[in-house]
């Protein structure tokens, strides 16, 4: 049995993993690509608790985090389209209109 | 009586007629409305007084309850019309003279663009003043009252576009407020006092308490003198008489029925009307005499180097009126209601006679350019000439007697009265003296005027000269109905007021020798009027001059008007004026109300001028701003 600590602390560097990565980067795919091992990594947590306490609901949130990084996938992906063919780039930082 | 509500709702319909369509209709249409409505009430009212007349003294008086009006826990104002003779006496004169005026406002009036609006106020009035004179309660009276006061604005401010007029009107209006206050105050107190408003159970109350005599203020005292505050007001008093030679502004018409024959009596009606109030309060009714007494001798002095026609006329009114005010004073209100009526009709006339001359001599109104009018208006001059010897107190004219008996009443009076009866008489030679000067100067002689500024002067159109001489018959007659029992008259004015007014009839004061003797001595009074007329403007025309400069400061502190004008400017209306520009306005309202407001908005502003930096636009730097919350949020629950 693998303690929990091990799962916790792969998910935070998981999750930290995210965090610089869309920081860095400045494709815009790649921001994407970073939320996502974010989502996945607040996954494992929730997955970890789940089985350590046994109880159903970490697995159920799981479902709905799924769900939602499905949708978000695609719409982002989306607008990954939409931003290329109007730019013709997918430097983040090229689309800075909306702002005071 | 069930159909005195027909007297004034009968011109109220013709105004609201001739506001909302006069615009459309002819002048013919316009002017039959107009008059024919003001003719009907005429017809009513003469209809009611007779049929008043036969009814026993004790039906007396008629009062019809039409409706409850207000009602509120324990008040009630009714909306009902009293009927007696002291009523009755006004709604003949306001509708009689109303009605020969508006005859003669269709000649006057014909070139006016404004002719229907002008008959829609005029009709407007009417119907104020017959409610005023026709209420059975005091708070009726006041809706009357205020309906007069804003007619009166209206039709002084007539023309309109002449800033003189629009602002002569704005002063009459604001002048009146001050007495209207005094009134409405007057109205909560008797309310307070007697729990009703009504006249008849006011003053079955009022008899009820004890009197309170000179040196005492009471309850009721104070009632009186706030309603003779009102008074000073719409009747022109000292101190608030300021605004009546500024209202000479409106048309003449106008001038005659408002501003001389029926709404600045409205005072004199109110004080007669709540005589019983007044007999109560000694100190209240001395005031009135002194106030009246005051005006009277004050505004003739004025009168006296005046050059306007018209304005002569104004000041000449409020010194009638403060006659009247001294009748009422020495409680002798059938005497006031007597003047009121014979200087409705000799006043009316003489202003008519004045529109006459300014309508027939292209709009001029100074008396130093006219002369020698006589020839080319004989008629006018004939009839200004009755009007004038009425006014003047010449017998056998109306004014002799009426201004004979306020003299007598004065003279009989316990409190000053031989004070009050000497300042009657300088003023009846002042009068005497300052209508004979105008007569003079206006008709007789040469022309002074020029032919550029008087083209063709013309007798005026018989629409105009038929309402004078009907005038100027009353002028003759109206005085007989009180010839004193010294002259073999019977007085019967004073025995028919007698019931309305609570007033004892003053007959057996004195005797009959030394009435014989005051009444030669206010003949000799006006005679000698006449003579220095005379002697100035006629046979010495030089000495006018020569008087003047001889006493200079008095004749500029009269030509000035006493500077009463100027020295209210200065103590009320500049004072306001300066608090409300630099104070309210300047400081109040722009620096405090206005500097916060903005304030506001300006710290609001300036904050958002550097959060908005935070909206940089850049997706990541979002991303930190959200990384930074969460951080903050786990800080706060790990701590």
């Amino acid at each position: 049995m693998i303690p929990l600590n091990w799962y916790l602390l792969l998910g935070a560097s998981l999750f930290l993993i995210g965090v610089i990565g869309f920081f860095v980067k400045h494709n815009i795919i790649a921001l994407l690509l970073s939320v996502e091992i974010m989502l996945s990594a607040v996954n494992l947590t929730f997955v970890a608790f789940s089985s350590q306490r046994g109880e159903i609901s970490g697995q159920v949130f799981v479902f709905f985090v799924l769900v939602v990084a499905a949708a978000e996938a695609a719409v982002g992906l989306a607008l990954v389209i939409a931003i290329f063919r109007n730019r013709e780039s997918l430097n983040v930082d090229r689309s800075n209109l909306l702002r005071w | 009586m069930d159909y005195l509500w027909l007297i004034p709702v009968l011109p109220l319909v013709a105004a609201a007629f001739n506001g909302v369509v006069g615009k459309r209709l002819s002048k013919k249409a316009v002017g039959l409305v107009g008059v024919g409505a003001v003719a009907a009430s005429f017809v009513i009212s003469l209809g009611a007084f007779l049929q008043m007349l036969v009814q026993p003294e004790d039906a007396l008086p008629i009062v019809t309850h039409y409706f409850i009006w207000i009602q509120s826990g324990g008040f009630q104002a009714d909306f009902g019309f009293q009927l007696d003779h002291l009523s009755g006496l006004m709604i003949l004169i306001v509708t009689g003279v109303g009605f020969l005026i508006h005859v003669y406002s269709i000649g006057y009036m014909h070139d006016d663009p404004g002719y229907y609006r002008y008959f829609a106020y005029l009709n407007l009035f009417m119907f104020s003043m017959l409610m005023l004179v026709l209420a059975n309660n005091y708070l009726l009276m006041f809706v009357g009252w205020e309906g007069v006061g804003l007619c009166s604005y209206l039709l002084i401010g007539f023309w309109f576009t002449r800033k003189s007029a629009a602002d002569a009107g704005k002063k009459a209006f604001v002048v009146n407020r001050v007495g209207d206050f005094g009134f409405l105050l007057a109205a909560l107190f008797i309310f307070w006092t007697f729990g009703s408003v009504d006249y008849q159970r006011v003053f079955e109350r009022a008899a009820a308490l004890p009197p309170e005599p000179l040196g005492e203020v009471g309850i009721v005292t104070v009632i009186c003198l706030l309603m003779f505050v009102g008074a000073t007001g719409k009747s022109a008093q000292i101190p608030l008489y300021v605004w009546l030679p500024d209202a000479m502004e409106g048309p003449t018409p106008v001038s005659a029925l408002i501003h001389a024959a029926t709404m600045v009596t409205a005072g004199v009606y109110m004080v007669a009307r709540s005589a019983a109030l007044f007999s109560h309060a000694h100190g209240a009714l001395l005031v009135v005499a002194t106030i009246g007494a005051g005006t009277a001798i004050f505004a003739a002095s004025i009168g006296l180097v005046q050059t306007d026609i018209k304005r002569v006329l104004a000041y000449s009114t409020v010194s009638q009126l403060g006659y009247m005010f001294l009748a009422c004073g020495v409680g002798a209100y059938a005497a006031g209601i007597f003047h009121l009526m014979t200087h409705a009709f000799f006043k009316a006339l003489l202003f008519l006679g004045a529109g006459s001359v300014i309508h027939g001599a292209g709009g001029l109104q100074d008396i130093r350019k006219m002369g020698g009018l006589r020839r080319r208006m004989p008629w006018t001059f004939s009839m200004f000439l009755v009007g004038t010897i009425a006014i003047a107190g010449i017998p056998p004219l109306a004014g002799f007697f009426s201004k004979d008996m306020i003299l007598w009443s004065a003279w009989n009076s316990p409190n000053y009265g031989k004070i009050f009866w000497t300042v009657g008489l300088i003023t009846a030679a002042f009068t005497s003296f300052y209508m004979f000067r105008l007569l003079i100067l206006t008709f007789c002689g040469n022309a002074r005027y020029t032919q550029d500024e008087v083209h063709h002067v013309h007798e005026s159109p018989p629409s105009m000269l038929i309402p004078l001489s009907i005038l100027a018959v009353f002028s003759i007659v109206a005085g007989f109905a009180g010839a004193p029992p010294a002259l073999g008259g019977h007085n019967i004015i004073e025995s028919f007021l007698a019931d309305s007014s609570h007033n004892a009839a003053s007959a057996e004061h004195g005797g009959a020798a030394l009435e014989g003797l005051l009444m030669a001595a206010s003949v000799g009074a006006a005679l000698a009027g006449l003579a220095v007329a005379y002697l100035f403007y006629i046979a010495r025309p030089e000495l006018p001059g020569r008087v003047a400069a001889g006493a200079d400061a008095m004749y500029s502190i009269l030509k000035g008007k006493y500077y009463v004008d100027e020295i209210y400017d200065a103590v009320i209306v500049w004072p306001i004026v300066r608090t409300a520009r630099e104070f309210l306005w300047r400081f109040v309202d722009s620096f405090v109300i206005d500097g916060t407001v903005n304030g506001f908005g300006d710290m609001i502003r300036g904050a958002a001028r550097g959060l908005r930096r935070m909206q940089s636009g850049y997706v990541r730097a979002y991303a930190g701003w959200i990384l930074l919350g969460g951080i903050l949020v786990a800080v706060w629950f790990l701590r």
